[in-house]
């Protein structure tokens, strides 16, 4: 466990640099710079002062190894485009992402797993063929649709805001209120993060669990006398767990790819928008610093959702194939 | 399975191939009386499909009405003078069928070559890995590994943000095509590789062997053809992944430049919620891809139903 736990961390660190550093090599090679914008408004000299001054007529691999050194600090540079440090930036719109997906993926499990239960443990019905129903074409709403129809809905019918995460002067309310106000901006983003996940967890979780009420220990339960539901759950259920665990580690990458149209869309100020937005702008040392935010949160979600599978199912830890 | 999703490929295929014949209009055809016209239901009169046309109602509010004492036929069945939207017409009274089929070419058009592009490139760098085993295979399997791990928009967007923002259509065809390709094959690679790595033991490709078959033949000939439905499953799988992926990149504004029809730049134009709710018309690209979507997943929920029965 130790050692799968070392090699993880390992591995984790090691996409954080890369993808840190290629999105920083990559955004520095491109055409253009940071000062693009003002091309048209400044005179050559003035835009060659201006470049001199953020840094950015040094050459590739000084500019690079001074970023490298700050970085190991947690010192991730100025963004050029807000003039703040990069990891405050960085924090507030990583939390906010992080709220969404979070409220997603509860969404997501909260109604996924209980109907895939459902389903799974019967065979014919009219609940059962609804609920297919509804999750095949959950499956088909991708983020990019999914939010732009529900926009669509809370426009039409006023129940929600249609976008942002709070009010106007929002901000400046206390506690109480503004939990209230993030509390009705969250359900649309959320819901058109959550709905296509929500269904691939019940089609995941109805197969599961008609596979495992196959086995003959859950027969043998039956037989003891137990009640079908209570052989489903205590015998079935965490037999099919481990399929649907495994699901989790690939969700966690789906949910971020979602997020980021989710957020442009429904303007959530998360991180995949400021990732855009600094992309736009060359802002070097922003967009090195959401790379690494991010692949900091994939690396963490694959790992949690990798800890889940090792506690469920003992093999996984081992590097066993299972 | 097969017969099904060759059908499917083949309707998009025609549907974008025929889109001058089948469009009403031409995609840029702006009607400038028309910004934001409803669509108008088609009736039957006589043997003609017709509609009523439409008048301006009231310019503040942009509310049109139809007038119910002259009829007008469809496009399709004869000239009349007065254009007919049935899907409604966009902000600058371009027919949004027109331009939905016009963007079929581009949206689905895109994302076949590059479906077909990470296919191909995936089964063969699959296929060599599996066939050679060592380094090569270590090799590329963990390049391929890397890549999966990636949430796969971040890199397309990344890829694409770095080249220059404003480019001609065709170029952006070729970038995002290359761009897709580079992300996709991977998922291809990775089944290829297991299969290939089985297959290759086997009697029938030791019986090739022995007759003198050359490698590139063993693994085109005979290991490749046990991956068909693999790499049939994955195609269907990529089709939709790269119709999103596209209309992600469009709806930001880093795919193709305005004017050329595409479903993501036509849901650009509408994305604004105010526009959405008065002419919820203009998200018909939205419900073009759903139905792609849906129909992929219900192609593959097929094959899991009929997996699911032959245990």
């Amino acid at each position: 466990m130790g050692r799968f736990l070392l090699r993880r961390l390992g591995f984790a660190l090691l996409l954080v640099f890369v993808v840190s550093s290629a999105a920083l090599l990559l955004t520095r090679l491109a055409p253009g710079d940071f000062t693009i914008d003002q091309a048209l408004t400044l005179d050559p000299a003035a835009r060659e002062r201006l470049r001199a001054e953020l840094g950015l007529d040094q050459p590739l691999a000084v500019q690079y190894l001074s970023w490298l050194r700050g970085a190991v600090q947690f010192d991730f540079g100025r963004s050029l485009l807000y003039s703040r440090p990069v990891s405050t930036l960085l924090s507030e719109r990583a939390l906010n992402t992080a709220v969404l997906a979070t409220a997603a993926l509860l969404f997501a499990t909260a109604i996924g797993i209980p109907l895939g239960i459902y389903t799974g443990s019967r065979r014919r019905g009219l609940g059962r063929s609804i609920v297919r129903v509804l999750s095949v074409l959950g499956i088909s709403m991708p983020p990019l649709i999914g939010s732009l129809m529900l926009v669509f809905i809370a426009a039409r019918t006023g129940w929600f805001p249609v976008g942002g995460m709070s009010s106007a002067g929002g901000l400046d309310l206390s506690w109480g209120p503004w939990l209230a106000d993030l509390a009705t901006h969250l359900p649309l983003p959320a819901l058109a993060l959550g709905i296509p996940l929500a269904a691939s967890l019940e089609r995941l979780q109805s197969q599961a669990i008609a596979a495992a009420s196959h086995e003959q220990f859950v027969t043998a339960s039956r037989a003891r006398g137990l009640a079908r539901t209570q052989a489903l759950l205590r015998h079935a259920w965490p037999v099919s767990l481990r399929p649907v665990l495994g699901l989790y580690g690939v969700m966690v990458a789906s949910l971020f790819s979602g997020s980021f149209i989710v957020e442009v869309v429904t303007s959530w100020p998360g991180l995949g928008r400021l990732m855009f937005e600094a992309l736009r702008a060359r802002d070097l040392f922003l967009v090195a610093g959401c790379a690494a935010t991010g692949a900091l949160f994939l690396a963490l979600g694959t790992l949690i959702a990798d800890l889940l599978l090792a506690y469920t199912d003992p093999r996984a830890g081992s590097g066993e194939r299972a | 399975m097969i017969r099904r999703t060759a059908i499917f490929i083949g309707v998009l295929i025609v549907l974008a191939l025929f889109a001058p014949v089948l469009a009403p209009y031409d995609a840029g055809e702006a009607f400038r009386d028309f910004l934001h016209a409803p669509p108008m239901r088609p009736h039957l009169e006589g043997a003609t499909p017709v509609a009523h046309p439409l008048v301006l109602a009231n310019r503040m509010e942009q509310r049109f009405e139809a007038d119910r004492s002259r009829t007008v036929p469809l496009p399709w069945f004869g000239e009349s003078g007065v254009p007919v939207f049935l899907l409604g017409a966009d902000d600058f009274g371009r027919d949004v069928l027109s331009r939905l089929l016009y963007g079929a070419r581009t949206s689905v058009g895109l994302a076949l070559v590059a479906t077909f592009g990470a296919v191909l490139i995936g089964a063969l760098a699959g296929a060599w890995a599996g066939y050679r085993g060592g380094w090569v295979d270590e090799a590329i399997m963990r390049v391929a590994d890397f890549v999966l791990v990636l949430p796969v928009i971040y890199v397309v967007l990344v890829l694409r943000a770095v080249l220059p923002l404003v480019l001609p259509a065709t170029t952006v065809f070729l970038l995002v095509s290359v761009i897709f390709i580079l992300v996709g094959w991977p998922f291809v690679a990775k089944g290829v590789r297991g299969i290939v790595a089985v297959e290759r033991n086997r009697e029938y490709v030791q019986a090739a062997q022995s007759l003198g078959a050359g490698h590139a033949r063993i693994v085109v000939k005979h290991l490749l053809p046990a991956c068909a439905g693999h790499l049939l499953v994955q195609a269907t799988l990529l089709l939709p992944a790269f119709i999103l992926a596209e209309a992600t990149l469009s709806f930001i504004g880093l795919g193709f430049p305005d004017p050329i029809a595409s479903w993501a730049t036509m849901l650009a134009d509408a994305g604004n919620y105010n526009a959405i709710a008065r002419f919820p018309w203009t998200l018909s690209p939205a419900i073009a891809i759903f139905a792609i979507v849906l129909a992929t997943n219900l192609i593959a929920s097929q094959r899991d139903s009929r997996d699911s029965e032959s245990y």
